[in-house]
């Protein structure tokens, strides 16, 4: 709708300019979050309060999820809540209390903010602190902000970690440096982080988000983390509001990436070189070998990005060093530079970063360039591949496990299989 | 306010996507924050369509909020009208634009742009996805319905509208193609098929019928009232699904379009495959219907009266159309069910302990878990249930797609009397389960240490690797040692071991009947320890 700016970053010049557009979205808003978050942190509660629309979103993201006793629920605001705002708060307190009463095993309650409450201004951060009040310490009752006028998708973990952060126990003054990973990763990703992290001789790591939320990590000065997901910002700035300190590095997706990644916390640690070399080298290895499968498939075809997760400049770097494709736009939802500076810095001068969309106009763009693999979401894959383009849809990415080396095949084929699949078909 | 996990419906504004995706030449200028285009991936991934539903959304932010959220929409609207050249364009708000209150039909209305433009009033905060598509359609016949002079119904061919198929509904697709065909061989021309398929341009046509057809009253009713006063159309209000439906409404059509029905009484395979012998194990078979009100009547006729099953329960989650469903089924002799909450629909199954569902795909679930046959009768449903192949409901293929989707669940005649017979044999002991459960369905209850993940892959009991073990010991549960209970009863009575094994000789479809009716039964003598003479004094008493 408004012309585009292409604008020169002038904090990172070494990265090509950078298209920014405002237009119509076609993403996720943060509330999808809830779908891998509740998964995570077991003992967890997410009540979003929304509308109709909020729960009919999470029920046609969660799938089949919805029917497993999934830890989250809407409270759906009605025509009655709208008209007086201490009925509101009552209802509210009303359903919390139904809800502890009928899952007891609850020990985090996370009351999830919406656009219709946003906008009605519904003060859910007093809600908390009253509903908090009420338990005597039994439970606990944090509030963070999903609507889609304030985050998009992943940004919605974001916002849940960022409201973790104030919580978190402080570790003991003068205390050895422990390495925290940030992001929500599936459990089996984790274990072999912190199987690598043994080896490499660094005692203690801790998980945030941990698996139980009465096992959550400590933070002080000592910390430091290593993000494992792009889209942590404002939980990276909470963590250094309480001292901890940010490892650079790569995002671990591919070969290279989860090298550098685990490199940045051995030379924090002080590993010995030569041991982290040891270490890492079956897994490195195996990563090669696996990445190997695809590449021939891969290699020369271009790739187009659209916005979605805030991975998509980690993934075109893995696409582009490792399996030798050729990004022609990347978009992402937001561009966080200081947490990609060394991303884009791999990403060849030819390729086009957007910010934000509009989404008509990036698919004319898609058509004009007609990429032989787009990533995009479900709104928009099967209406490209109508048109005759094949894609990937992107939400796959957020879902499966893709960190670290023993990944990495699965990753490479998770791109290779639409184009394999292009070759197959007869009909 | 209300706790959800489940939703039956979207709200209002989804109900308007789908007649605007169904149309042509339509499109949809939504005022709504990012994330709400969510929906579109219904279209795309669920119907599997090949198109982006025609709609824009003006995804405003946070820092939009204010002043800016009008320019935006009012950008947005201009935009989709460049781009897209509709013949029509509807204009609303979602359920957040609904609270900052920007006037989308005002805004709209100040760009003058030379196609009609509908604004759409739906209150997300009240009403739901079918009241949302039933108002936009009956808001676009009433903007585009051409009012003026009509043609002549001499020496013509009569001719219908058939009114309510959509985007996303259960069954749309192929219910329209089975109609218009059954309407052809009454010698009748379907003037206007809406919103499915139609263009602005065709519903300006609507005033050329003779009579509506009402396929979907959740979405044509309000549109069919409205034409009624307008043009004096008469409305066909029978929804032709079963065969016994399907003759009414033949019948019902034929009046009204002065033909003879004969020609279109052909007749479905469904009442010869119900009265022949292997159909005989269906009658009295207790089952429990729930779905969209029109579903679900028809649904409970079917049943009834051409399957010879004994409806044991009737539900609706739609209330626009509960009085309809009320009738029905006092019909029944039943209470009905109206609700929204799945928990009470998986309480009312759980109670009932019917031996067959028919519901949508939350009810399917419902009865995964409390491993009851089930078939879908209902949207909302999953992508399977937008199949590749022909398989309407209405008519009288519909009719034949009805009697295999709803006995397939069940246990073949021929199959459940094997069991009977020969249940201590090992191929159709308890363990082996039912085939038509597959994997999941070995019939020893979990938690019990002899479910399915003993039992290894494919379903496949441990038993069959060593049938000589097994013939020397006729009941695994024995050669077990100790005897795995029975599900865990519902706190009346309690089961002496005798009698709880011997309730494990019960075939486990009829099993849960059977513990109910026993219970039941002590309860009411007022006997706590259930005997093995109390089961067969239950037994006894219902047999009467």
């Amino acid at each position: 709708m408004t012309p585009a700016l292409p604008l020169a970053l002038p904090t990172a010049p070494e990265c090509a300019p950078v298209l920014r557009e405002r237009g119509q979205r076609e993403v996720f808003c943060g509330l999808t979050g809830i779908i891998w978050l509740h998964r995570k942190v077991q003992d967890a509660f997410f009540l979003v309060v929304g509308s109709r629309t909020c729960a009919h979103l999470l029920q046609s993201a969660a799938g089949v999820m919805v029917f497993a006793e999934p830890r989250f629920g809407t409270a759906i605001i009605e025509e009655r809540d709208l008209a007086g705002m201490v009925d509101c708060n009552a209802e509210l307190d009303r359903i919390v209390a139904r809800l502890l009463d009928r899952r007891p095993d609850i020990t985090l309650l996370f009351l999830v903010g919406s656009c219709p409450s946003e906008v009605i201004k519904l003060d859910l951060g007093r809600a908390a602190k009253r509903l908090s009040a009420a338990q005597n310490g039994a439970r606990r009752i944090l509030h963070y902000s999903g609507s889609g006028i304030e985050t998009t998708f992943t940004e919605g973990e974001d916002a849940c970690l960022a409201a973790l952060v104030p919580e978190l126990p402080a570790t003991a003054p003068g205390a050895a440096p422990e390495l925290m990973i940030v992001g929500t990763l599936p459990d089996v990703v984790e274990d072999q982080f912190q199987r690598l992290f043994a080896q490499l001789g660094i005692a203690t790591v801790h998980a945030l988000p941990a698996r139980r939320a009465d096992a959550m990590p400590p933070v002080g000065p000592n910390t430091r983390f290593l993000l494992a997901q792009p889209f942590l910002g404002e939980t990276a700035r909470a963590l250094e509001d309480r001292g901890a300190v940010r490892l650079d590095a790569l995002f671990p997706f591919g070969a290279e990436g989860t090298t550098d990644w685990l490199h940045a916390a051995a030379r924090a640690f002080g590993v010995d070189e030569m041991h982290f070399r040891a270490v890492i080298a079956p897994g490195r290895e195996r990563a090669k070998r696996a990445i190997a499968h695809c590449r021939e498939r891969l290699v020369g075809k271009t790739l187009f990005f659209l916005p979605d997760s805030q991975l998509e400049i980690p993934l075109a770097r893995f696409l582009t060093q490792e399996l030798g494709m050729v990004p022609l736009e990347v978009g992402t939802p937001y561009l966080h530079r200081r947490h990609l500076a060394q991303e884009l810095a791999l990403l060849p001068r030819t390729t086009v970063i957007s910010e934000g969309q509009d989404v008509e106009r990036q698919l004319d763009r898609v058509r004009a360039a007609r990429p032989d693999l787009t990533i995009c979401g479900l709104g928009l894959a099967n209406p490209l591949e109508a048109e005759g383009l094949t894609t990937k849809w992107a939400i796959e990415l957020v879902f499966s496990p893709i960190h670290g080396f023993d990944q990495a095949g699965d990753l490479a084929e998770l791109f290779a299989r639409p184009l394999r699949r292009r070759d197959v078909l007869r009909v | 306010m209300q706790l959800t996990v489940w939703t039956y419906e979207g709200p209002p504004h989804v109900g308007a996507m789908r007649i605007a995706t169904a149309m042509e030449g339509v499109h949809y200028v939504l005022h709504a924050p990012q994330g709400d285009t969510y929906a579109d991936l219904l279209f795309t991934m669920i119907e599997r369509r090949g198109k982006r539903p025609p709609v824009t959304y003006t995804t405003f932010q946070a820092r939009d909020l204010g002043k800016d959220t009008a320019d935006l929409f009012q950008s947005a609207a201009r935009d989709a009208y460049a781009r897209f050249a509709p013949q029509a364009l509807l204009v609303g708000a979602s359920c957040t634009a609904e609270l900052i209150q920007d006037d989308p039909a005002g805004l709209a209305e100040a760009l003058r742009l030379p196609i009609p433009v509908i604004a759409l009033e739906l209150p997300s905060y009240q009403r739901k996805e079918n009241w949302g598509a039933a108002e936009t359609f009956y808001q676009l016949v009433r903007a585009l319905a051409d009012t003026g002079a009509r043609p002549p119904r001499e020496g013509r061919r009569s001719s219908v509208n058939l009114l309510g198929p959509t985007a996303l509904g259960f069954r749309h697709r192929d219910d329209v193609a089975e109609i218009t065909r059954l309407l052809a061989t009454l010698g009748i021309e379907v003037n206007v098929t809406a919103p499915l398929g139609a263009t602005p341009a065709d519903l300006a046509r609507l005033g050329d019928a003779d009579f509506n057809i009402c396929l979907y009253p959740e979405i044509a009713d309000t549109a069919c009232r409205w034409l009624e006063r307008q043009f004096g159309q008469k409305t066909v209000r029978t929804v032709p699904i079963g065969h016994n439906a399907t003759r009414d409404f033949i019948a019902e059509v034929a009046a009204l379009a002065d033909v003879d029905p004969a020609a279109a009484l052909d007749s479905s395979r469904l009442p010869w495959w119900s009265r022949s012998v292997d159909s005989t194990y269906l009658t009295g078979k207790r089952v429990f219907i729930f779905g969209d009100a029109t579903h679900a009547i028809a649904a409970a006729r079917v049943a009834r009266d051409e399957l010879g099953f004994e409806v044991v329960g009737l539900g609706c989650y739609n209330r626009e159309f509960a009085r309809d469903l009320r009738a029905a089924a006092a019909d029944h002799g039943l209470e009905p069910l109206i609700t929204d909450d799945y928990l009470e629909v998986e309480e009312a199954i759980a109670t009932l302990q019917p031996e067959l569902v028919l519901g949508t795909q939350m009810e399917r679930h419902i009865a995964k878990r409390l491993r009851i046959p089930c078939a879908v009768i209902s949207a909302p449903v999953h992508v399977q249930d937008f199949p590749a192949r022909y398989s309407p409901q209405m008519g009288f293929e519909g009719a034949n797609v009805l009697f295999d989707t709803w006995v397939h669940p069940l246990v073949m005649g021929l199959e459940e009397h094997l069991l009977t017979m020969f249940r201590d044999d090992f191929e159709f002991s308890d363990a082996a389960g039912a085939s038509h459960l597959g994997h999941g369905a070995s019939a020893i209850l979990p938690g019990t240490g002899r479910g399915t993940g003993e039992a290894g892959g494919g379903g496949v009991p441990q038993a069959t690797t060593s049938p000589v073990a097994i013939s020397l010991h006729p009941s695994p549960e024995e050669a077990n040692g100790s005897p795995p209970l029975a599900p865990p009863a519902s706190g009346r009575g309690t089961w002496s071991p005798e009698a709880e094994r011997e309730l494990l000789k019960i075939p486990f479809f009829v099993r849960g009947k059977a513990r109910r009716n026993t219970e039941k039964y002590a309860a009411e003598i007022g006997v706590r320890a259930i005997t093995l003479d109390t089961l067969y004094d239950a037994k006894a008493h219902y047999a009467r």
